[in-house]
Protein backbone atom coordinates (compact mmCIF):
# COMPACT_ATOMS: atom_id res chain seq x y z
CA UNK A 1 0.00 0.00 0.00
CA UNK A 2 2.95 2.29 0.68
CA UNK A 3 4.02 2.19 -2.61
CA UNK A 4 1.45 0.94 -4.98
CA UNK A 5 -1.23 2.84 -3.39
CA UNK A 6 -2.26 5.83 -6.14
CA UNK A 7 -1.56 3.03 -9.11
CA UNK A 8 -3.63 0.27 -7.50
CA UNK A 9 -6.39 3.13 -6.95
CA UNK A 10 -6.46 4.47 -10.57
CA UNK A 11 -7.36 0.75 -12.36
CA UNK A 12 -10.85 0.69 -10.49
CA UNK A 13 -10.91 4.10 -13.47
CA UNK A 14 -13.16 1.51 -16.13
CA UNK A 15 -15.19 0.29 -13.45
CA UNK A 16 -15.98 3.70 -12.47
CA UNK A 17 -16.66 5.14 -15.99
CA UNK A 18 -18.44 1.88 -16.48
CA UNK A 19 -20.69 1.79 -13.98
CA UNK A 20 -21.57 5.98 -14.58
CA UNK A 21 -22.20 4.72 -18.50
CA UNK A 22 -24.07 2.16 -18.34
CA UNK A 23 -25.58 1.60 -14.70
CA UNK A 24 -26.16 5.49 -13.26
CA UNK A 25 -26.93 7.05 -17.17
CA UNK A 26 -29.35 4.69 -17.68
CA UNK A 27 -31.51 5.57 -14.09
CA UNK A 28 -31.64 8.98 -15.37
CA UNK A 29 -32.52 8.31 -18.72
CA UNK A 30 -35.66 6.34 -17.32
CA UNK A 31 -36.31 9.82 -15.16
CA UNK A 32 -36.01 11.92 -18.47
CA UNK A 33 -38.27 10.04 -20.45
CA UNK A 34 -40.93 9.81 -17.73
CA UNK A 35 -41.03 13.38 -17.78
CA UNK A 36 -40.63 14.12 -21.48
CA UNK A 37 -43.09 13.29 -24.52
CA UNK A 38 -42.31 11.66 -28.12
CA UNK A 39 -41.09 14.69 -29.17
CA UNK A 40 -38.98 15.60 -26.00
CA UNK A 41 -40.56 18.68 -24.44
CA UNK A 42 -41.60 18.28 -20.78
CA UNK A 43 -44.91 16.77 -20.01
CA UNK A 44 -46.63 15.19 -16.78
CA UNK A 45 -48.69 13.01 -19.22
CA UNK A 46 -47.39 10.15 -18.18
CA UNK A 47 -47.36 10.65 -14.74
CA UNK A 48 -51.39 11.40 -15.30
CA UNK A 49 -51.91 8.17 -16.89
CA UNK A 50 -50.09 6.48 -14.14
CA UNK A 51 -53.45 6.80 -12.21
CA UNK A 52 -55.14 4.01 -14.79
CA UNK A 53 -52.65 1.49 -13.53
CA UNK A 54 -52.97 1.49 -9.91
CA UNK A 55 -55.05 -1.87 -10.39
CA UNK A 56 -52.75 -3.74 -12.26
CA UNK A 57 -49.99 -2.06 -9.35
CA UNK A 58 -51.99 -3.52 -6.60
CA UNK A 59 -52.46 -6.56 -8.18
CA UNK A 60 -48.81 -7.30 -8.79
CA UNK A 61 -47.75 -6.66 -5.22
CA UNK A 62 -50.43 -8.96 -4.19
CA UNK A 63 -49.61 -11.64 -6.38
CA UNK A 64 -46.29 -11.08 -4.95
CA UNK A 65 -46.81 -11.25 -1.74
CA UNK A 66 -49.28 -14.35 -1.81
CA UNK A 67 -46.03 -15.89 -3.80
CA UNK A 68 -43.40 -15.30 -1.56
CA UNK A 69 -45.35 -16.49 1.97
CA UNK A 70 -45.69 -19.64 -0.05
CA UNK A 71 -42.19 -19.99 -0.88
CA UNK A 72 -41.67 -18.94 2.59
CA UNK A 73 -43.76 -21.75 3.50
CA UNK A 74 -42.72 -24.51 1.29
CA UNK A 75 -39.09 -23.19 1.72
CA UNK A 76 -38.43 -23.32 5.49
CA UNK A 77 -39.08 -26.15 6.66
CA UNK A 78 -37.16 -28.03 3.39
CA UNK A 79 -34.24 -25.74 4.25
CA UNK A 80 -33.91 -27.35 7.48
CA UNK A 81 -34.64 -30.60 6.61
CA UNK A 82 -31.60 -30.34 4.30
CA UNK A 83 -29.77 -29.15 6.36
CA UNK A 84 -30.06 -32.36 9.12
CA UNK A 85 -28.20 -34.49 6.63
CA UNK A 86 -25.32 -35.65 6.36
CA UNK A 87 -22.51 -33.40 4.39
CA UNK A 88 -22.76 -35.91 0.85
CA UNK A 89 -27.14 -35.60 0.69
CA UNK A 90 -26.94 -32.34 1.46
CA UNK A 91 -24.54 -31.37 -1.27
CA UNK A 92 -26.41 -33.59 -3.99
CA UNK A 93 -29.74 -32.01 -2.85
CA UNK A 94 -28.78 -28.63 -2.95
CA UNK A 95 -27.50 -29.67 -6.43
CA UNK A 96 -31.62 -30.65 -6.87
CA UNK A 97 -32.58 -27.43 -5.57
CA UNK A 98 -29.89 -25.22 -8.32
CA UNK A 99 -30.47 -27.85 -10.88
CA UNK A 100 -33.94 -26.40 -12.47
CA UNK A 101 -32.57 -22.90 -12.23
CA UNK A 102 -30.19 -23.46 -14.60
CA UNK A 103 -33.07 -24.28 -17.79
CA UNK A 104 -34.27 -21.92 -19.66
CA UNK A 105 -37.82 -20.64 -17.17
CA UNK A 106 -39.81 -19.87 -20.53
CA UNK A 107 -39.81 -23.18 -21.90
CA UNK A 108 -40.42 -24.53 -17.91
CA UNK A 109 -43.31 -22.33 -17.51
CA UNK A 110 -44.66 -23.20 -20.99
CA UNK A 111 -44.41 -27.02 -19.81
CA UNK A 112 -47.14 -26.18 -16.60
CA UNK A 113 -49.25 -24.77 -19.67
CA UNK A 114 -49.22 -29.04 -20.40
CA UNK A 115 -49.85 -29.77 -17.33
CA UNK A 116 -52.68 -27.51 -15.94
CA UNK A 117 -54.99 -26.92 -19.35
CA UNK A 118 -58.33 -27.98 -19.67
CA UNK A 119 -57.29 -31.01 -21.52
CA UNK A 120 -53.72 -31.34 -19.94
CA UNK A 121 -52.10 -33.85 -17.57
CA UNK A 122 -53.80 -33.28 -14.40
CA UNK A 123 -57.28 -32.85 -16.40
CA UNK A 124 -56.93 -36.21 -18.23
CA UNK A 125 -55.75 -37.69 -15.39
CA UNK A 126 -58.58 -36.81 -13.01
CA UNK A 127 -61.17 -37.65 -15.97
CA UNK A 128 -59.52 -41.09 -16.48
CA UNK A 129 -60.49 -41.54 -12.69
CA UNK A 130 -64.22 -40.79 -13.05
CA UNK A 131 -63.39 -37.01 -11.39
CA UNK A 132 -64.83 -33.90 -12.93
CA UNK A 133 -62.18 -31.46 -14.53
CA UNK A 134 -61.04 -28.71 -12.43
CA UNK A 135 -60.40 -25.29 -14.87
CA UNK A 136 -57.01 -24.31 -14.01
CA UNK A 137 -55.10 -22.57 -16.53
CA UNK A 138 -55.71 -19.03 -17.29
CA UNK A 139 -56.39 -18.00 -13.26
CA UNK A 140 -54.89 -15.84 -10.57
CA UNK A 141 -53.84 -19.32 -8.93
CA UNK A 142 -51.80 -20.01 -12.13
CA UNK A 143 -49.86 -17.42 -12.04
CA UNK A 144 -49.13 -17.52 -8.70
CA UNK A 145 -47.93 -21.33 -8.86
CA UNK A 146 -45.69 -20.22 -11.87
CA UNK A 147 -44.07 -17.58 -9.82
CA UNK A 148 -43.71 -19.99 -6.39
CA UNK A 149 -42.73 -22.67 -8.93
CA UNK A 150 -39.93 -20.28 -10.76
CA UNK A 151 -38.51 -18.91 -7.48
CA UNK A 152 -38.85 -21.54 -5.14
CA UNK A 153 -34.47 -21.64 -5.28
CA UNK A 154 -34.05 -18.45 -4.09
CA UNK A 155 -36.12 -18.70 -1.12
CA UNK A 156 -34.76 -22.11 -0.35
CA UNK A 157 -31.05 -21.10 -1.11
CA UNK A 158 -30.19 -18.40 1.61
CA UNK A 159 -32.38 -20.21 4.48
CA UNK A 160 -30.29 -23.20 4.27
CA UNK A 161 -27.56 -21.30 3.90
CA UNK A 162 -27.85 -19.92 7.24
CA UNK A 163 -29.03 -23.20 8.48
CA UNK A 164 -26.14 -24.94 7.21
CA UNK A 165 -23.87 -22.69 9.21
CA UNK A 166 -25.91 -22.69 12.22
CA UNK A 167 -24.19 -23.36 16.07
CA UNK A 168 -26.18 -26.14 16.90
CA UNK A 169 -24.59 -26.78 20.20
CA UNK A 170 -27.11 -23.83 20.86
CA UNK A 171 -30.00 -25.98 20.20
CA UNK A 172 -28.67 -28.58 22.20
CA UNK A 173 -28.40 -26.18 25.02
CA UNK A 174 -32.22 -25.14 24.61
CA UNK A 175 -33.04 -28.63 24.43
CA UNK A 176 -30.59 -29.54 27.82
CA UNK A 177 -32.13 -26.87 29.66
CA UNK A 178 -35.82 -28.38 29.07
CA UNK A 179 -37.34 -26.92 25.60
CA UNK A 180 -39.63 -29.06 23.70
CA UNK A 181 -39.02 -29.43 19.86
CA UNK A 182 -41.73 -26.92 19.02
CA UNK A 183 -40.48 -24.08 21.35
CA UNK A 184 -36.55 -25.03 20.26
CA UNK A 185 -37.74 -24.14 16.40
CA UNK A 186 -40.01 -20.95 17.41
CA UNK A 187 -37.24 -19.73 19.66
CA UNK A 188 -33.78 -20.98 18.45
CA UNK A 189 -34.32 -21.84 14.99
CA UNK A 190 -36.55 -19.67 13.23
CA UNK A 191 -34.46 -16.18 14.80
CA UNK A 192 -31.32 -17.50 14.09
CA UNK A 193 -32.46 -18.19 10.60
CA UNK A 194 -33.78 -14.55 9.97
CA UNK A 195 -31.19 -13.29 8.12
CA UNK A 196 -31.76 -15.99 5.08
CA UNK A 197 -35.11 -15.25 5.59
CA UNK A 198 -35.09 -11.73 4.54
CA UNK A 199 -33.03 -12.25 1.59
CA UNK A 200 -34.71 -14.93 0.73
CA UNK A 201 -38.24 -12.82 0.83
CA UNK A 202 -36.20 -9.95 -1.48
CA UNK A 203 -35.06 -12.87 -3.91
CA UNK A 204 -38.59 -13.81 -4.28
CA UNK A 205 -40.50 -10.88 -3.76
CA UNK A 206 -38.63 -8.66 -6.26
CA UNK A 207 -38.49 -10.47 -9.59
CA UNK A 208 -42.21 -11.87 -8.29
CA UNK A 209 -43.50 -8.47 -8.72
CA UNK A 210 -41.77 -7.52 -12.44
CA UNK A 211 -42.33 -10.59 -14.13
CA UNK A 212 -44.08 -10.38 -17.33
CA UNK A 213 -43.98 -13.96 -18.90
CA UNK A 214 -45.39 -15.93 -15.94
CA UNK A 215 -48.81 -14.12 -16.14
CA UNK A 216 -48.96 -14.02 -19.88
CA UNK A 217 -48.79 -17.85 -20.46
CA UNK A 218 -50.48 -18.87 -17.34
CA UNK A 219 -52.60 -16.39 -16.56
CA UNK A 220 -53.96 -16.07 -20.19
CA UNK A 221 -53.96 -11.93 -20.61
CA UNK A 222 -56.45 -11.72 -18.04
CA UNK A 223 -54.36 -11.49 -15.15
CA UNK A 224 -51.99 -8.38 -16.01
CA UNK A 225 -49.23 -7.38 -13.93
CA UNK A 226 -47.26 -4.06 -14.07
CA UNK A 227 -43.96 -6.30 -16.49
CA UNK A 228 -46.80 -7.26 -18.68
CA UNK A 229 -47.61 -3.28 -18.88
CA UNK A 230 -44.35 -2.09 -19.32
CA UNK A 231 -43.48 -5.10 -21.80
CA UNK A 232 -46.17 -3.96 -23.84
CA UNK A 233 -45.00 0.01 -23.98
CA UNK A 234 -42.02 -1.39 -24.96
CA UNK A 235 -42.58 -3.95 -27.73
CA UNK A 236 -46.08 -3.40 -29.07
CA UNK A 237 -47.00 -0.15 -28.92
CA UNK A 238 -43.94 1.57 -28.61
CA UNK A 239 -44.74 4.75 -26.49
CA UNK A 240 -41.51 4.91 -24.42
CA UNK A 241 -42.38 7.76 -22.15
CA UNK A 242 -45.14 5.85 -20.78
CA UNK A 243 -43.03 2.79 -20.00
CA UNK A 244 -40.55 4.73 -18.81
CA UNK A 245 -42.86 6.19 -16.05
CA UNK A 246 -44.06 3.29 -15.13
CA UNK A 247 -40.90 1.44 -14.74
CA UNK A 248 -39.86 4.57 -12.55
CA UNK A 249 -42.76 3.95 -10.02
CA UNK A 250 -41.69 -0.09 -10.28
CA UNK A 251 -38.45 0.83 -9.00
CA UNK A 252 -39.38 3.21 -6.46
CA UNK A 253 -41.92 0.86 -5.12
CA UNK A 254 -39.16 -2.17 -4.95
CA UNK A 255 -36.74 0.10 -3.12
CA UNK A 256 -39.56 1.35 -0.64
CA UNK A 257 -40.04 -2.65 0.21
CA UNK A 258 -36.30 -3.24 0.23
CA UNK A 259 -35.80 -0.61 2.91
CA UNK A 260 -38.63 -1.77 4.67
CA UNK A 261 -37.01 -5.49 4.74
CA UNK A 262 -33.55 -3.78 5.14
CA UNK A 263 -35.27 -2.27 8.56
CA UNK A 264 -36.52 -5.37 9.81
CA UNK A 265 -32.75 -7.46 9.59
CA UNK A 266 -29.75 -6.35 11.78
CA UNK A 267 -27.28 -5.96 9.24
CA UNK A 268 -28.45 -5.02 6.01
CA UNK A 269 -26.24 -7.53 3.67
CA UNK A 270 -27.72 -10.18 1.48
CA UNK A 271 -27.10 -13.41 2.39
CA UNK A 272 -26.46 -15.37 -0.89
CA UNK B 1 -41.47 -37.82 11.96
CA UNK B 2 -38.70 -38.54 9.78
CA UNK B 3 -40.73 -40.34 7.56
CA UNK B 4 -42.95 -37.28 7.43
CA UNK B 5 -40.08 -35.34 6.48
CA UNK B 6 -39.05 -37.57 4.07
CA UNK B 7 -42.40 -37.37 2.16
CA UNK B 8 -42.27 -33.50 2.51
CA UNK B 9 -38.93 -33.25 0.87
CA UNK B 10 -40.48 -35.75 -2.06
CA UNK B 11 -42.83 -33.72 -2.39
CA UNK B 12 -41.18 -30.55 -2.90
CA UNK B 13 -38.97 -31.90 -5.63
CA UNK B 14 -41.91 -33.64 -7.49
CA UNK B 15 -42.90 -30.17 -7.56
CA UNK B 16 -39.69 -28.51 -8.86
CA UNK B 17 -39.14 -31.48 -11.74
CA UNK B 18 -42.45 -32.35 -12.35
CA UNK B 19 -42.77 -29.45 -16.09
CA UNK B 20 -39.11 -30.78 -16.82
CA UNK B 21 -40.10 -34.46 -16.26
CA UNK B 22 -43.22 -33.70 -18.63
CA UNK B 23 -40.82 -31.52 -21.42
CA UNK B 24 -38.08 -34.60 -21.92
CA UNK B 25 -41.29 -37.21 -21.82
CA UNK B 26 -42.62 -35.68 -24.45
CA UNK B 27 -39.96 -34.45 -26.42
CA UNK B 28 -39.92 -37.69 -27.38
CA UNK B 29 -43.48 -37.86 -28.78
CA UNK B 30 -44.83 -39.10 -31.87
CA UNK B 31 -47.33 -36.42 -32.48
CA UNK B 32 -47.10 -32.61 -32.21
CA UNK B 33 -49.00 -32.90 -29.15
CA UNK B 34 -47.97 -31.87 -25.67
CA UNK B 35 -50.18 -33.62 -23.65
CA UNK B 36 -51.34 -37.25 -25.52
CA UNK B 37 -48.54 -39.57 -26.03
CA UNK B 38 -48.90 -41.57 -29.08
CA UNK B 39 -45.82 -43.44 -29.76
CA UNK B 40 -41.62 -42.66 -28.81
CA UNK B 41 -39.31 -41.12 -31.96
CA UNK B 42 -36.68 -39.03 -32.26
CA UNK B 43 -38.19 -37.01 -35.11
CA UNK B 44 -38.09 -33.60 -33.16
CA UNK B 45 -34.16 -34.39 -32.23
CA UNK B 46 -33.49 -34.85 -36.09
CA UNK B 47 -35.81 -31.69 -36.34
CA UNK B 48 -34.16 -29.91 -33.98
CA UNK B 49 -30.77 -30.73 -34.80
CA UNK B 50 -31.47 -29.61 -38.84
CA UNK B 51 -32.83 -26.13 -37.55
CA UNK B 52 -30.71 -23.79 -38.29
CA UNK B 53 -32.14 -20.93 -36.21
CA UNK B 54 -31.86 -22.68 -33.46
CA UNK B 55 -28.35 -24.01 -34.04
CA UNK B 56 -27.21 -20.23 -34.70
CA UNK B 57 -29.00 -18.96 -31.53
CA UNK B 58 -27.11 -21.39 -29.82
CA UNK B 59 -24.01 -20.06 -30.83
CA UNK B 60 -24.61 -16.62 -30.46
CA UNK B 61 -25.48 -17.41 -27.00
CA UNK B 62 -22.08 -19.50 -26.04
CA UNK B 63 -19.96 -16.36 -27.98
CA UNK B 64 -22.01 -13.80 -25.62
CA UNK B 65 -21.20 -15.62 -22.46
CA UNK B 66 -17.62 -15.81 -23.03
CA UNK B 67 -16.88 -12.68 -23.93
CA UNK B 68 -19.23 -11.06 -21.41
CA UNK B 69 -17.74 -13.29 -18.68
CA UNK B 70 -14.23 -13.08 -20.09
CA UNK B 71 -14.62 -8.67 -19.94
CA UNK B 72 -17.01 -8.48 -16.99
CA UNK B 73 -13.96 -10.66 -15.29
CA UNK B 74 -11.25 -8.31 -16.24
CA UNK B 75 -12.81 -5.69 -15.40
CA UNK B 76 -14.86 -6.34 -12.40
CA UNK B 77 -11.33 -7.96 -10.71
CA UNK B 78 -9.51 -4.65 -11.53
CA UNK B 79 -12.25 -2.35 -10.17
CA UNK B 80 -12.17 -4.95 -6.74
CA UNK B 81 -8.36 -4.09 -6.33
CA UNK B 82 -9.01 -0.33 -6.49
CA UNK B 83 -11.93 -0.54 -4.41
CA UNK B 84 -10.21 -2.34 -1.53
CA UNK B 85 -7.49 0.27 -1.52
CA UNK B 86 -10.15 3.10 -0.41
CA UNK B 87 -11.23 2.28 3.34
CA UNK B 88 -13.94 4.15 4.46
CA UNK B 89 -14.57 7.13 1.81
CA UNK B 90 -17.69 8.70 -0.06
CA UNK B 91 -15.84 7.36 -3.20
CA UNK B 92 -15.91 3.59 -1.88
CA UNK B 93 -19.33 3.88 -0.78
CA UNK B 94 -20.99 5.62 -3.49
CA UNK B 95 -19.22 3.15 -5.81
CA UNK B 96 -20.30 0.03 -3.99
CA UNK B 97 -23.95 1.64 -4.42
CA UNK B 98 -24.04 1.84 -7.81
CA UNK B 99 -22.81 -1.88 -7.92
CA UNK B 100 -26.06 -2.55 -5.96
CA UNK B 101 -28.46 -1.36 -8.16
CA UNK B 102 -28.19 -3.79 -10.99
CA UNK B 103 -28.57 -6.48 -8.16
CA UNK B 104 -31.60 -4.70 -6.17
CA UNK B 105 -33.70 -3.46 -9.15
CA UNK B 106 -36.24 -5.45 -11.32
CA UNK B 107 -34.32 -7.01 -14.24
CA UNK B 108 -36.93 -5.38 -16.10
CA UNK B 109 -36.20 -1.90 -15.05
CA UNK B 110 -32.52 -2.65 -15.73
CA UNK B 111 -33.93 -3.91 -19.39
CA UNK B 112 -35.58 -1.16 -20.12
CA UNK B 113 -33.37 1.70 -18.55
CA UNK B 114 -30.45 0.80 -20.61
CA UNK B 115 -32.86 0.29 -24.00
CA UNK B 116 -33.70 3.97 -23.05
CA UNK B 117 -29.65 4.71 -23.28
CA UNK B 118 -29.37 3.26 -26.15
CA UNK B 119 -32.21 4.31 -27.89
CA UNK B 120 -31.66 7.74 -27.24
CA UNK B 121 -27.42 7.53 -28.08
CA UNK B 122 -28.68 5.91 -31.19
CA UNK B 123 -31.46 8.43 -32.36
CA UNK B 124 -28.37 11.26 -31.42
CA UNK B 125 -25.86 9.48 -33.52
CA UNK B 126 -28.70 8.66 -36.19
CA UNK B 127 -27.62 5.00 -36.15
CA UNK B 128 -31.08 3.40 -38.07
CA UNK B 129 -30.72 -0.32 -35.84
CA UNK B 130 -29.03 0.60 -32.39
CA UNK B 131 -29.84 -2.44 -30.54
CA UNK B 132 -27.88 -5.60 -31.45
CA UNK B 133 -24.59 -7.51 -30.84
CA UNK B 134 -22.97 -4.27 -28.78
CA UNK B 135 -25.87 -3.56 -26.60
CA UNK B 136 -26.09 -7.07 -26.11
CA UNK B 137 -22.71 -7.23 -24.86
CA UNK B 138 -22.72 -4.05 -22.89
CA UNK B 139 -25.74 -5.07 -21.04
CA UNK B 140 -24.46 -8.67 -20.19
CA UNK B 141 -21.15 -7.18 -18.75
CA UNK B 142 -23.28 -4.55 -16.87
CA UNK B 143 -25.30 -6.74 -14.70
CA UNK B 144 -22.29 -9.52 -14.70
CA UNK B 145 -19.84 -6.74 -12.87
CA UNK B 146 -21.58 -6.81 -9.73
CA UNK B 147 -21.38 -10.45 -9.05
CA UNK B 148 -18.03 -10.57 -9.64
CA UNK B 149 -17.03 -7.72 -7.74
CA UNK B 150 -18.86 -9.28 -4.53
CA UNK B 151 -17.42 -12.59 -5.35
CA UNK B 152 -13.96 -10.96 -5.80
CA UNK B 153 -13.75 -8.61 -2.89
CA UNK B 154 -14.02 -10.61 0.01
CA UNK B 155 -11.09 -12.64 -1.02
CA UNK B 156 -9.13 -9.72 -1.28
CA UNK B 157 -10.05 -8.24 2.00
CA UNK B 158 -8.85 -12.14 3.30
CA UNK B 159 -5.66 -11.54 1.51
CA UNK B 160 -2.44 -10.89 4.21
CA UNK B 161 -1.91 -7.62 2.45
CA UNK B 162 1.85 -7.90 4.42
CA UNK B 163 2.28 -10.80 1.81
CA UNK B 164 2.09 -7.92 -1.09
CA UNK B 165 4.48 -6.08 0.99
CA UNK B 166 6.88 -9.15 1.86
CA UNK B 167 7.68 -9.50 -1.71
CA UNK B 168 8.07 -5.81 -2.81
CA UNK B 169 10.68 -5.86 0.76
CA UNK B 170 12.79 -8.44 -1.05
CA UNK B 171 12.88 -6.63 -4.33
CA UNK B 172 9.65 -8.02 -6.52
CA UNK B 173 8.15 -4.59 -8.91
CA UNK B 174 4.53 -3.60 -6.98
CA UNK B 175 3.29 -5.19 -10.29
CA UNK B 176 4.79 -8.80 -10.14
CA UNK B 177 4.47 -8.42 -6.68
CA UNK B 178 0.37 -8.31 -7.45
CA UNK B 179 0.81 -11.57 -10.24
CA UNK B 180 3.04 -13.60 -8.24
CA UNK B 181 1.24 -13.29 -4.43
CA UNK B 182 -2.36 -11.49 -4.64
CA UNK B 183 -3.41 -12.77 -8.22
CA UNK B 184 -2.96 -16.02 -6.99
CA UNK B 185 -4.48 -15.27 -3.31
CA UNK B 186 -7.91 -14.29 -4.79
CA UNK B 187 -8.27 -16.64 -8.02
CA UNK B 188 -10.83 -18.88 -6.50
CA UNK B 189 -13.05 -15.67 -5.95
CA UNK B 190 -12.17 -14.68 -9.50
CA UNK B 191 -13.14 -18.01 -11.12
CA UNK B 192 -16.34 -18.18 -9.00
CA UNK B 193 -16.95 -14.63 -10.75
CA UNK B 194 -16.25 -15.79 -13.80
CA UNK B 195 -18.53 -19.00 -13.76
CA UNK B 196 -21.29 -17.10 -12.20
CA UNK B 197 -20.95 -14.04 -14.80
CA UNK B 198 -20.75 -16.74 -17.84
CA UNK B 199 -24.08 -18.87 -16.77
CA UNK B 200 -25.80 -15.73 -16.07
CA UNK B 201 -25.13 -14.59 -19.59
CA UNK B 202 -26.14 -17.82 -20.77
CA UNK B 203 -29.65 -17.56 -19.06
CA UNK B 204 -30.44 -14.21 -19.37
CA UNK B 205 -33.90 -13.42 -20.70
CA UNK B 206 -35.28 -10.21 -19.56
CA UNK B 207 -32.73 -7.79 -20.19
CA UNK B 208 -31.43 -9.30 -23.41
CA UNK B 209 -35.14 -8.95 -24.35
CA UNK B 210 -35.12 -4.87 -24.28
CA UNK B 211 -31.45 -4.75 -25.50
CA UNK B 212 -31.37 -6.98 -28.53
CA UNK B 213 -32.60 -6.46 -32.01
CA UNK B 214 -33.52 -8.83 -34.89
CA UNK B 215 -30.04 -8.98 -36.38
CA UNK B 216 -28.59 -10.69 -33.28
CA UNK B 217 -30.74 -13.31 -31.29
CA UNK B 218 -29.73 -15.64 -28.50
CA UNK B 219 -31.08 -18.74 -27.43
CA UNK B 220 -33.50 -17.53 -25.04
CA UNK B 221 -35.10 -14.56 -27.40
CA UNK B 222 -35.60 -17.57 -29.65
CA UNK B 223 -37.11 -19.60 -27.29
CA UNK B 224 -39.31 -16.96 -26.94
CA UNK B 225 -40.53 -16.09 -29.51
CA UNK B 226 -41.39 -19.64 -30.35
CA UNK B 227 -43.46 -19.66 -27.06
CA UNK B 228 -45.52 -17.43 -28.32
CA UNK B 229 -46.99 -19.61 -31.05
CA UNK B 230 -47.86 -22.87 -30.10
CA UNK B 231 -44.50 -24.82 -29.05
CA UNK B 232 -43.51 -27.67 -30.97
CA UNK B 233 -41.69 -30.86 -28.93
CA UNK B 234 -38.57 -29.75 -30.82
CA UNK B 235 -38.59 -27.20 -28.31
CA UNK B 236 -38.99 -29.62 -25.90
CA UNK B 237 -35.64 -31.91 -27.55
CA UNK B 238 -33.76 -28.66 -27.17
CA UNK B 239 -34.56 -28.59 -23.50
CA UNK B 240 -34.23 -31.88 -23.13
CA UNK B 241 -30.45 -31.44 -24.17
CA UNK B 242 -29.75 -28.83 -22.20
CA UNK B 243 -30.84 -30.28 -19.18
CA UNK B 244 -28.74 -33.47 -19.94
CA UNK B 245 -25.43 -31.49 -20.88
CA UNK B 246 -26.40 -29.45 -17.14
CA UNK B 247 -26.65 -32.84 -15.35
CA UNK B 248 -23.52 -33.98 -16.93
CA UNK B 249 -21.23 -31.11 -16.25
CA UNK B 250 -22.70 -30.92 -12.61
CA UNK B 251 -22.40 -34.82 -12.19
CA UNK B 252 -18.51 -33.95 -13.08
CA UNK B 253 -17.84 -31.30 -11.34
CA UNK B 254 -18.91 -32.72 -8.36
CA UNK B 255 -16.91 -36.01 -8.36
CA UNK B 256 -13.78 -33.53 -9.17
CA UNK B 257 -14.74 -31.89 -5.83
CA UNK B 258 -15.15 -34.85 -3.93
CA UNK B 259 -11.99 -36.32 -5.26
CA UNK B 260 -9.73 -33.04 -4.38
CA UNK B 261 -11.39 -33.44 -0.74
CA UNK B 262 -10.18 -36.84 -1.04
CA UNK B 263 -6.38 -35.87 -1.81
CA UNK B 264 -6.27 -33.35 0.54
CA UNK B 265 -7.37 -36.02 3.67
CA UNK B 266 -4.96 -38.50 2.41
CA UNK B 267 -2.30 -35.53 2.43
CA UNK B 268 -3.36 -34.63 6.37
CA UNK B 269 -3.90 -38.16 7.08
Amino acid sequence: MRRSGTGAKLISVPYVVWAALFIIAPLFFVVYYSFTNAAGQFTLDNIHLLTKYIPTFLRSIWFGIVATLICLLIAFPTAYIISQKSDKIQRTMILLVMLPMWMSFLIRTYSWMAILQDTGLINSFLVKIGIDPVHMINTGGAVILGMVYNFLPYMIMPIYSVMAKLDFSMVEAAQDLGSNRINVIRRCIIPMSIPGVISGITMVFVPSVSTFYISQKLGGGSFDLIGDVIERQFQQSYNYNLGASLSLVLMILILLSMAVMNHFSDEGEMVI
Amino acid sequence: MKTLSKIYVALVFIFLYAPIAVLIVFSFNDSTSTVVMSGFSLRWYKILLADGTTLKAVYNTLILAVCSSVISTVLGTAASIGIEKYKKSIFRSSVMAATNVPMMNPEIVTGVSMMLLFVFIGRALRIESVLGFATILIAHITFSLPYVILTVLPKLRQTDKNLAEAAQDLGCKPVSAFFKVVLPAIMPGIVTGMIMAFTLSLDDFIITYFTSGPGFQTLPIVIFSMTKKRVKPDMYALSALIFLSILILLILYNIAQVKSEEKIKKKRG
